[in-house]
């Protein structure tokens, strides 16, 4: 576990480097995510990057797509990628698109950045998973901002119908959308009733502790018949103390200033 | 003997299904007028309802279709088209993925529904987006071997398909060939271009015409996109007048789609014949054909005009 905080370390400064190099992108979503990422990609998941086409790997589909720096500093840190290729996000020519391409970006599984849509497409790929007999599993990443698209709902029913327990919906329930805090632009709670109503297992997590998370993948991995939504507090901006919990770090990008303020702090977390 | 495209579509799909194991068909609550219903009877381990949601149905296809499927997602037209198409576009043709959206119940024609239900937008709609192609079969044998030449093809598809039943045009003999029209009738007066449930209809204005010594050439085009731009020029070359006649709005669908070859290679005149920016309405499906002029005898009158108005 002290490895896994010292990797979500490194995919944090990753995502501060990469977001003021592009001068364009989403650092508060990223950053409250970095933690789930590193659980994913390196306990969770059976990826092998020695065979990262294998038709049995796991699956995961970064349904809030807005936060691919995140998954791109993850799929570097992993070896899909140099992390020297980081610094051309959103750059003409970079492979690094705005939003997840699956097309462009090796590691990624499927493109998203509408939002809502990556969960409907992970509620495909279960299907196929079942279809197929295979045993892979399938994990999907959502905001809690993104809950308000109709699709979302429309793909929760379809997971419990067809019983898809290869299915793990995480969603990252920092609170913040672009608007203000979901309170204010459109309530989503309470989220644990709403999906259990429609036939999920849920468990809450704090999304930024990693022996909460391995109680609850592994929970999920237990559960027969239904999928497995994770509701995981974060904190928006977490790891950097002038972004936390602040609204205004949605989409707007660190300036050198607050790059050097950034990295500081996170290098202080590694001493 | 007349069949709808949707029944070739059902029909065929089982024969795939059968030869292929990755097909999967997906539907919304609506398979047994698409007629995936054989399918889903047939094979209910590789047919997927996903009830009356089809943002979630193009969605789940897409995911289908990353992991090797080769995914057929059928609702009406006006569904397929509209309420899911940003799910078309970012999960299906942006990720160019392995999804055939087979729509059914295209047009006017779906009668007496009314205009909520009759897609006269789709084919604009799906041309406008990169990585789509078009295909409006105009028969059953037509669209048996349509459907099987999608199912060949890697990437998406859009299947424009029919409720009300058409005449035979094509013969047993018939090879469809993806991104080719067929040249029906020989002619050098006037080229008349339909497509789906109209090239029949510009047959028979085509023997109405021939009757009074216009040779009126008939060309059916079922590719829409990407369009047979050969047999386009060639045909604005040798005739100079062209008319198009689609169920479907007068913008952006098949008439729009020659006028942009005709435009940048031989301009010539190009009459178009389809609705005309209008929406449908509740009736029979042949008394609306009437009423909105898609019928032969229209063809036949606009092409006398046309061919009487330059000589």
């Amino acid at each position: 576990m002290e490895s896994m905080k010292i990797y979500a370390n490194q995919l944090r400064m990753h995502i501060i480097n990469m977001l003021t190099e592009s001068g364009s992108g989403h650092p508060g979503g990223s950053l409250s995510a970095a933690d789930l990422l590193i659980y994913l990609y390196f306990k969770e998941m059976n990826i092998d990057i020695e065979d990262k086409d294998n038709p049995n790997r796991d699956r995961f589909i970064l349904s809030k797509g807005h936060a691919a720096p995140v998954l791109y500093g993850t799929l570097a840190m992993k070896g899909f990628f140099s992390s020297d290729e980081l610094k051309n996000l959103r750059k003409a020519g970079s492979f690094l698109q705005g939003h997840p391409d699956m097309k462009k970006v090796p590691g990624v599984d499927m493109s998203t950045g509408s939002l809502g849509q990556g969960f409907s497409a992970a509620v495909g790929v279960g299907l196929g998973c079942k279809i197929d007999k295979k045993t892979y599993r399938v994990y999907t990443l959502l905001g809690d901002g993104e809950l308000q698209e109709g699709i979302v709902w429309e793909a929760a029913m379809a997971a419990s119908h067809y019983k898809l327990d290869n299915l793990v919906a995480i969603i990252d329930n920092n609170g913040l959308q672009i608007d203000g805090t979901n309170d204010e632009v459109m309530k989503v709670n309470p989220l644990k009733e709403k999906w259990e109503s429609f036939g999920w297992n849920v468990i809450e997590i704090d999304g930024h502790c990693f022996s909460d998370m391995e109680k609850a993948f592994t929970a999920a991995k237990q559960t027969k018949g239904q999928p497995t939504a994770i509701i995981a507090k974060t904190s928006k901006g977490k790891g950097i103390s002038f972004m936390e919990n602040q609204v205004g770090w949605h989409g707007v990008t660190p300036s050198q200033a607050e790059r050097t303020k950034a990295i500081e702090e996170l290098e202080k977390n590694n001493s | 003997m007349s069949i709808a495209t949707r029944e070739s579509y059902g029909n065929i799909l089982i024969e795939l299904g059968e030869e292929n194991k990755n097909i999967v068909v997906l539907d919304a609550d609506l398979s047994k007028s698409t007629k995936t219903a054989g399918f889903a009877k047939k094979f209910p381990e590789r047919f997927i309802n996903a009830g009356i949601a089809e943002q979630n149905l193009m969605g789940m296809a897409a995911g289908l279709a990353t992991t090797g499927k080769i995914a057929f997602a059928s609702t009406f037209a006006v569904f397929a088209t509209g309420r899911a198409f940003e799910v078309i576009r970012n999960s299906i043709c942006y990720p160019n993925l392995n999804v055939k959206v087979a729509a059914t119940h295209a047009g006017i024609t779906v009668g007496e529904d009314g205009g909520s239900h009759q897609s006269i937008e789709d084919i604009a709609i799906m041309r406008s987006l990169p990585n789509m192609r078009i295909i409006v079969p105009a028969d059953d044998i037509e669209t048996r071997q349509a459907v099987r030449a999608a199912a060949n093809m890697d990437g998406p598809v859009y299947l424009r398909l029919g409720r009300l039943g058409v005449p035979g045009i094509f013969d047993e003999n018939y090879t469809f060939t993806f991104g080719k029209g067929n040249l029906l009738k020989e002619g050098r007066d006037i080229t008349i271009i339909g497509t789906g449930l109209m090239t029949s209809k510009c047959l028979e204005a085509a023997e109405l015409l021939e009757k009074e010594g216009i040779r009126a050439r008939v060309i059916n085009i079922s590719t829409i996109k990407p369009i047979d731009e050969d047999i386009i020029i060639q045909a604005a070359k040798e005739t100079n007048k062209i008319i198009t006649v689609e169920e479907h709005s007068v913008i952006g669908g098949l008439g729009s789609a020659v006028c942009d070859v005709v435009s940048a290679y031989c301009p010539v005149q190009v009459v178009k014949i389809g609705i005309n920016d209008t929406f449908g309405e509740s009736g029979k499906p042949e008394d609306l054909l009437i009423k909105y002029g898609l019928t032969a005898d229209n063809i036949y009158h606009t092409a006398q005009k046309v061919v009487g108005s330059k000589k």
